[in-house]
């Protein structure tokens, strides 16, 4: 314990080496420990250096980012970084950067390290060290944590400690553990043969090792198809063999699912240029070598029936169905079956599990990416994709960014009482900081149904809290997570793509794809903003059991913000009109803005204002506006004219009467 | 012979409809045209369609048929197709030309063909055939002289329903058809397409159909016209039906007893009851207000004279009118209303607004349409070139250099917010009128490009004004978002606030208003601290209400040695403040006594109001937190001396301390006719002099204008207002403002879909869609991947070659495409 009050905390690690191996037996106690100096490592240590907590980073390589130093093999990120976007606006700009992380720093966004749009991966390698170390982030580098196990303590914050082990022997306790490692361990599938198969993350990158071979790739994600990008020239023919359908992200709007920019192979099996994709399960296959050292495709039963016998005993699928698809002997087979999480140095008693089938390669966490086994231990980054896999972008920077950023607004709630950060208005201001909102906020389009405001409203909804980018599966537990009231009603901004819009087999280019009248907002396609209104906080229960395909429990009322080809959510009658009769209705209130002379009339005329006359004008704020603003006033019928006498025939709910001369007393 | 052969086809109509397809369930039969001729009954209405081929255009009118059958068997009429193909060709089948007909017949005769392109849908095909069919009941007219003969013709005998629509088989044709099929023996119906026609007879919206009631049955002198009632609903069956019924209503019921218990056919058609109470004595004054009243509420509200005489019940003294509205749970209201007029602005007032949120068609509401005035004056304001260059546009790189290099003003307003850009109008005034003459930089960012630089600035809400001063924190604006106001403000912090003033010559220079010159326009008062030297607390307590307020007033502070000079010919003991109040030269003195910043501020803010202020759209707020009923003078023009003398000499006197007394110049305050036409209906005799108590029960009370403005007057009659013994001229609503227009409900279009969804597609799409997707679809979620791993395990327990027959079928599509 004495350990950082010996040695500088964060000197050169020889030195803490040093010392850390004289201490071994000493546990060094952290608040926050993080596993992993990668992307989503550093931006948790970002957040917690800015929150001055006491934290450590730990990391086996001798930098950070090291995933990125051999991975994509092919060396190009298929992450955008779009230096242009004709807009200022730099939290709008973060919409469409997909490396940079989250800081105050405007010199550390990825624009300033690489020209390219589709950047090369040691662009990152650099920009994640210069992350580090402008930042100066606490990583302990070449710092591999072997094990990692719990132990009981009332007076910890969750009533443990997390006990990391390092290769030196050197424990370390954490009060809380967020686990940043990734995706480390390649996917093998096991099947007879399959020792002849070279791994994505060990084979050749060089396309003259593959002239005129016949390759065949197992796998249909983007390294496979990377992988057949670099060498389909040069083949003789590429086949690509899946358990199921190619998944086209500008289908699918996933981005995980396969890139355009690696879809060239497509192009050539759909123009009869000899490369093929096949669907199979590969757990039936099996791969026999002939004595020229080609490889052959045969099911695993044959090999099975057969398995003393030489491989040329082994029967092949074309000796009885002569046109068998995968006849020809292949010279390669490569395997780009992706990753999957580490589970290995995490004890049992953490109770760390995979999660459901379809996400099997992930730990398994709430929506609030706490680990369901044990408390404070949180997944962070590519790891923590099971809460939104093949939905949003938590498994990628651009996405999980803003994730990391959630964990730790809820730490800082959790164990620091400081609540969720948030903004108070008047409630005339709600339409606005909704609409500016939808129209700038990155986080809630990338992480689009994952993360969403929050707008509570206070007694009498005169005013209301504004909460940015709240896990929105965890909407039952808004008021322990953010510690802020929920009792006077709340609406969840979220946006969403269209039911039905997305998925594999869809026809995303049909011609009436998108609707542009507002009444048929509720038919948008496009990623468009979405408002939930809850009377009340909805509970855990209808969260968990809300009507299927919906992100959110059926709400009190909703309203959807029609599509924008431009993602510009701020003309005034096609978007914020219809905002406004939305949030008045909600409300039951008039949300409409005044000119003073509007407000006078009514001060004197009526016992009540409007809510805009109440907040701004009788508080001497009223908006004076110009006289030729005035004759458009007049102009449009909605402003009092002195000329004619006329009432106001149009505007105000309760008006002045329209009396006409001709008059009859009772 | 009309009423015969209505019952005839009231009795029974079919229509037939026959062809090929595989992709419409029609429930209606499909016949050979043999087997159709034989079904035909005498006197019933078939429409039938004679279908050869299958075509796109041919299937898309079919389904149309199809949806069509269900409305016109309500009508008893029947549908059918008949198929030319399979069987032998009647005459009807035609040649491939004759392809698209559909054919009407009564019994087994042809009435009428139509050429399928008219039937284009339900409603067009409804329309054609019930219009067909009422050739007799529904007049179709193309000039006003047909209008004219058929009033004439009817009038004393039966009542007409005019109505026009946009084109023939369009929804309102259908509605006006369906009501003829009911009321076409009551009334006669009379339909036009002809626009010009319908602006002849003057309505002011002749882009909409229209539907007008002609009372002609009622009309025994043929000179005299019928009387015509417009119907302001849009055109629907529902609508058409009730406004008809109410048509059909006595126009006036006399009625006594309980006006609780009291029913008519409007309560059950959801319209309000307004009951005129009048007395024996004056009955026949009475009625004729009644009826009045009735012919303009006709078809909104129906109207009753109930005679406080003849009802037992207690009716306040000073009620004439009774409304009793068709909800249940509301309660009957008693009103004293001055004009007729009021009654019915009284009920149509409340009236839509509940209508608005009943109101299921949405397109009738407009909601679309802007009603926000700040938006649209925005809006239509959009293209005018702001002189912004005189303004500094700030970016995230040059926000910080700027406001720490100069003093600065600078605006955050957001392109796409209405409020701050309609401020940034004013704002741009002010940088015109400041142009070259101040030392103030005027600055300004949109935050919807430099969202961060707002955020920092801890702005989070359009539109903010903020000063930065060297060595200072940033001070925001919280006055009036206007020219004038800011420009005060930033005039007035060109000083320091407190000025430190350093003589007491220049202390009585800066008190008469001789040391800031310029600035006296825009502060009228201007205050002075006296401290001794050694005050220190005080002091501090001073300049920093001093700077409080800011902007907003002049204060100095003068604490030399000699201080007691000032203090002794103001008479008044240390600490204290002097108040020199420029436009009437008066300088007052108020001693500080044990006062916190807060208290100054307070008391400075307190003396800078007048006795009887000039009230204007600035200033109104600040005395509306008085709290007190105000005495408006209202006055065309300059006040009139002599009131202004009575007036403040009541004041002085403390006689008019429970009300702020104040006038208002209707030349500058424009809007004061407003409030004028809002309490009395019509502009008044000015000057005039009302007392509006906006705090408890606003209610408005008028100085009689028979009474000279004199101080005893005045006096008796504002005694009388307190002790409760003067009557209103007028109660101020006080209502809520609720949202003026409903919001569209998705969440109910989502369920429609949801169900029509489930009604009709589920049984089909199982059938066919799903088989067909199945083949296409790859294992993809784990159902698919389930059923795959099945077909696999059967695999291995049957042939072998069933799996090679799986891998075919990718194979075999690859053959294809190389």
């Amino acid at each position: 314990m004495g350990l950082s009050a010996a040695a500088p905390p964060w000197g050169a690690p020889g030195l803490l080496l040093t010392i850390a191996l004289h201490l071994a037996w000493a546990p060094v106690h952290r608040d926050y420990c993080v596993l992993g100096a990668g992307p989503a490592g550093l931006q948790m240590a970002y957040f917690l250096q800015r929150a001055g907590r006491d934290y450590m980073v730990f990391e086996r390589a001798p930098v950070p980012g090291s995933f990125f130093t051999r991975y994509p093999r092919h060396r190009k990120l298929i992450s955008i970084n779009k230096r242009y976007t004709g807009k200022a606006n730099a939290e709008f700009n973060l919409r469409h950067d997909w490396n940079s992380l989250l800081s105050h720093d405007p010199r550390l966004l990825f624009r300033h390290y690489s020209d390219a749009y589709y950047p090369d991966a040691s662009d990152m390698v650099r920009y994640l060290s210069d992350f580090a170390e402008r930042l100066g982030l606490h990583v302990l580098y070449n710092t591999t944590v072997a094990h990692v196990t719990v132990n009981k303590d009332r007076g910890a914050w969750n009533g443990h400690y997390f006990i990391l082990t390092d290769h030196r022997g050197q424990a370390y306790q954490c009060s809380v553990l967020l686990v940043a490692t990734g995706l480390s361990v390649p996917n093998r599938v096991d099947f007879p043969g399959s020792e002849y198969v070279d791994g994505y993350e060990s084979m050749s990158v060089d396309p003259k090792d593959f002239e005129g071979q016949n390759v065949l790739i197992l796998g249909r994600g983007n390294s496979a198809f990377e992988t057949a990008e670099n060498i389909f020239g040069v083949t003789n023919f590429i086949h690509m063999l899946s358990r199921s359908r190619v998944r086209l992200s500008w289908a699918t709007h996933y981005v995980g699912d396969l890139r355009a920019i690696n879809n060239g192979l497509l192009d050539t099996y759909q123009l009869k240029s000899l490369d093929g994709l096949l669907e199979s399960d590969l757990t039936d296959l099996a791969i026999v070598k002939d004595h020229k050292g080609k490889f052959h495709i045969t099911l695993k039963l044959f090999v099975e029936e057969f398995f003393n016998q030489s491989s040329e005993a082994i029967p092949l699928p074309q000796d009885n169905n002569d046109n068998f698809a995968m006849r020809v002997a292949y010279d390669r087979v490569i395997r780009c079956l992706g990753w999957k999480f580490d589970f290995s140095i995490f004890s049992k008693s953490l109770r760390l599990s995979s999660g459901s089938e379809l996400s099997e390669k992930y730990p398994l966490v709430r929506a609030s990416y706490e680990s369901k086994g044990s408390r404070g231990l949180f997944i962070l980054g590519t790891a923590s994709h099971s809460v939104d896999y093949r939905k949003s972008a938590g498994g990628f920077i651009h996405g999980f960014r803003y994730t990391v950023r959630a964990v730790h607004r809820l730490l800082e709630q959790r164990h620091h009482s400081v609540a969720w950060p948030s903004t108070e208005h008047p409630i005339t201001h709600l339409a606005s900081a909704i609409i500016r909102r939808i129209n700038e906020a990155s986080g809630l389009y990338q992480m689009f149904s994952v993360l969403a405001d929050v707008v509570l409203l206070k007694e009498n909804a005169t005013t209301f809290e504004y909460l940015e980018e709240f896990p929105m599966q965890m909407l039952a537990q808004l008021e322990t997570i953010t510690g802020r009231r929920a009792r006077h009603g709340l609406f969840v901004i979220n946006m969403e793509y269209g039911r039905n819009y997305s998925g594999p087999d869809k026809d995303v280019f049909f011609s009436d794809r998108s609707v542009g009248h507002m009444e048929d907002a509720w038919l948008s396609n496009f990623l468009h903003p979405v408002i939930y209104y809850y009377r009340h906080l909805p509970t855990e229960q209808e969260v968990r059991f809300r009507p299927a395909g919906w992100p959110l429990p059926r709400p009190s009322a909703l309203h959807h913000v029609v599509e924008d080809f431009l993602t510009d959510w701020t003309a005034p009658v096609g978007h914020i009109l219809p905002l406004r009769r939305f949030l008045e209705n909600c409300l039951d209130t008039d949300l409409r803005s005044f000119y003073a002379e509007s407000c006078f009339l009514f001060a004197l005329t009526h016992q009540k204002l409007p809510p805009f006359c109440q907040q701004g004008y009788l508080r001497t704020q009223g908006l004076v506006g110009t006289e030729s603003l005035r004759q458009h006033g007049v102009e449009s019928g909605l402003l009092w004219d002195s000329a004619t006498m006329g009432g106001h025939s149009l505007a105000p709910g309760p008006p002045v009467s329209p009396f006409n001369s001709n008059k009859e007393e009772l | 012979m009309t009423s015969s052969r209505f019952s005839v086809f009231r009795a029974g109509i079919s229509f037939v409809m026959m062809c090929i397809f595989y992709t419409s369930a029609v429930d209606s039969p499909e016949l050979s045209p043999q087997t159709f001729f034989s079904t035909l009954q005498p006197g019933k209405a078939t429409l039938v369609y004679f279908c050869q081929a299958e075509s796109p255009r041919t299937s898309m009118f079919l389904e149309e048929l199809n949806e069509a059958a269900k409305p016109l068997q309500d009508y008893g009429i029947s549908v059918a197709k008949v198929n030319c193909v399979t069987e032998e060709t009647s005459k009807y089948c035609g040649s491939e030309k004759d392809l698209m007909k559909a054919y009407l017949f009564r019994g087994n005769i042809p009435l009428r063909e139509f050429p399928t392109d008219t039937l284009f849908d339900v409603d067009a095909i409804v329309a054609h055939v019930l219009f067909a069919l009422l050739f007799n009941e529904v007049k179709y007219i193309t000039t006003l002289g047909d209008l004219q003969n058929i009033e004439n013709a009817l009038k004393g005998k039966r009542n007409i329903a005019f109505s026009y629509v946009r084109a023939i088989g369009t929804p309102e044709h259908r509605a006006v058809m369906e009501a003829a099929f009911v009321y076409g023996t009551t009334y006669q119906f009379v339909l036009t397409t002809e626009i010009a026609l319908l602006q002849s007879i003057g309505p002011e919206d002749i882009e909409y159909p229209h539907l007008y009631f002609f009372y002609c049955k009622p009309v025994l002198d043929l000179t005299q016209p019928c009387r015509r009632i417009l119907m302001k609903e849009s055109l629907t069956t529902l609508n058409i039906h009730r406004f008809i019924k109410t048509m059909e209503a006595p126009l006036l019921t006399e009625v006594a007893g309980d006006p609780r218990q009291v029913s008519t056919v409007h309560l059950q058609l959801g319209l309000p009851l307004v009951f005129i109470v009048g007395q024996q004595a004056t009955y026949e004054a009475d009625r004729t207000t009644a009826e009045w009243v009735a012919w303009r509420l006709l078809g909104k509200a129906g109207v009753l004279l109930l005679l406080r005489d003849s009802s037992e019940v207690d009716i306040p003294q000073d009620t004439n009118v009774i409304v009793r509205r068709a909800e249940e749970d509301t309660q009957v209201e008693f009103l004293a209303l001055s004009h007729i007029d009021l009654i019915v602005f009284h009920l149509e007032s409340t009236m839509n607004i509940e209508e608005m949120v009943k109101y299921e068609d949405m397109e009738e509401l407009n909601i679309e349409i802007q009603d926000d005035e700040v938006e649209e004056t925005v809006y239509r304001d959009r293209k005018k070139q702001l002189p912004l260059e005189l303004t500094v546009e700030l970016t995230e790189e040059t926000f910080h250099a700027t406001v720490t290099a100069s003093d600065s003003i600078v605006l955050f307003y957001a392109g796409w917010q209405a409020v701050s850009m309609a401020f940034l109008q004013s704002y741009i005034d002010v940088a015109v009128k400041l142009k070259g003459t101040s030392t103030m930089l005027l600055a300004r960012v949109n935050c919807a490009d430099w969202s961060h630089v707002c955020t920092k600035q801890n702005v989070t809400e359009f539109p903010v004004v903020k000063m930065y001063k060297e060595g200072q924190n940033p001070v925001s604006y919280s006055g009036m978002l206007g020219t004038e106001d800011l420009l005060r403000f930033i005039q007035l912090n060109r000083i320091s606030c407190p000025v430190n003033i350093t003589s007491v010559q220049e202390a009585e220079e800066y008190l008469n208003g001789e040391l800031y010159k310029d600035l006296v326009s825009y502060s009228s008062m201007s205050v002075l601290g006296l401290f001794s030297p050694t005050m220190t607390r005080a002091k501090e307590e001073f300049t920093e209400a001093g700077s409080y307020l800011k902007g907003y007033v002049t204060t100095g502070i003068y604490s030399q040695e000699d201080v007691l000079r000032l203090s002794s010919k103001y008479t008044v003991t240390l600490p204290a403040l002097l108040l020199a109040r420029h436009k009437e030269g008066k300088i007052e003195s108020i001693p500080l006594v044990n006062v916190h910043v807060q208290d100054i501020v307070q008391i400075i803010t307190n003396a800078s109001l007048e006795t009887f202020p000039e009230i204007t759209v600035e200033n109104l707020p600040t005395y509306l937190r008085l709290q007190k009923p105000l005495l408006i003078l209202f006055s065309d023009g300059g006040i009139d001396l002599q009131h202004e003398k009575t007036i403040l000499r009541l004041a002085k006197k403390k006689y008019l301390d429970s009300v702020t007394p104040c006038w208002l110049n209707l030349k500058k305050t424009p809007v004061g006719r407003g409030v004028l036409q809002a309490y009395f209906g019509t502009l008044p005799p000015l000057p005039l002099l009302v007392v509006v108590n906006l705090h408890s029960g606003g209610r408005v009370f008028a100085f009689p204008s028979d009474q000279a403005v004199t101080k005893q007057n005045l006096l008796l009659w504002l005694k009388k207002l307190e002790a409760g013994l003067e009557s209103p001229i007028k109660v101020l609503p006080a209502q809520e403002w609720k949202p003026p227009l409903p919001a569209y409900d998705f969440l109910s279009m989502m369920d429609a879909a949801a169900s029509e969804h489930l009604a009709q597609k589920v049984p089909e799409c199982i059938k066919e869609t799903d088989m067909h997707e199945s083949d296409k679809e790859q294992p993809d979620d784990k159902s698919a991947t389930t059923e795959e791993s099945i077909g696999t395990l059967k695999m291995k327990h049957s042939s072998r070659s069933s799996w090679f027959e799986e891998t075919k079928k990718p194979l075999r599509h690859d053959n294809q495409e190389l």
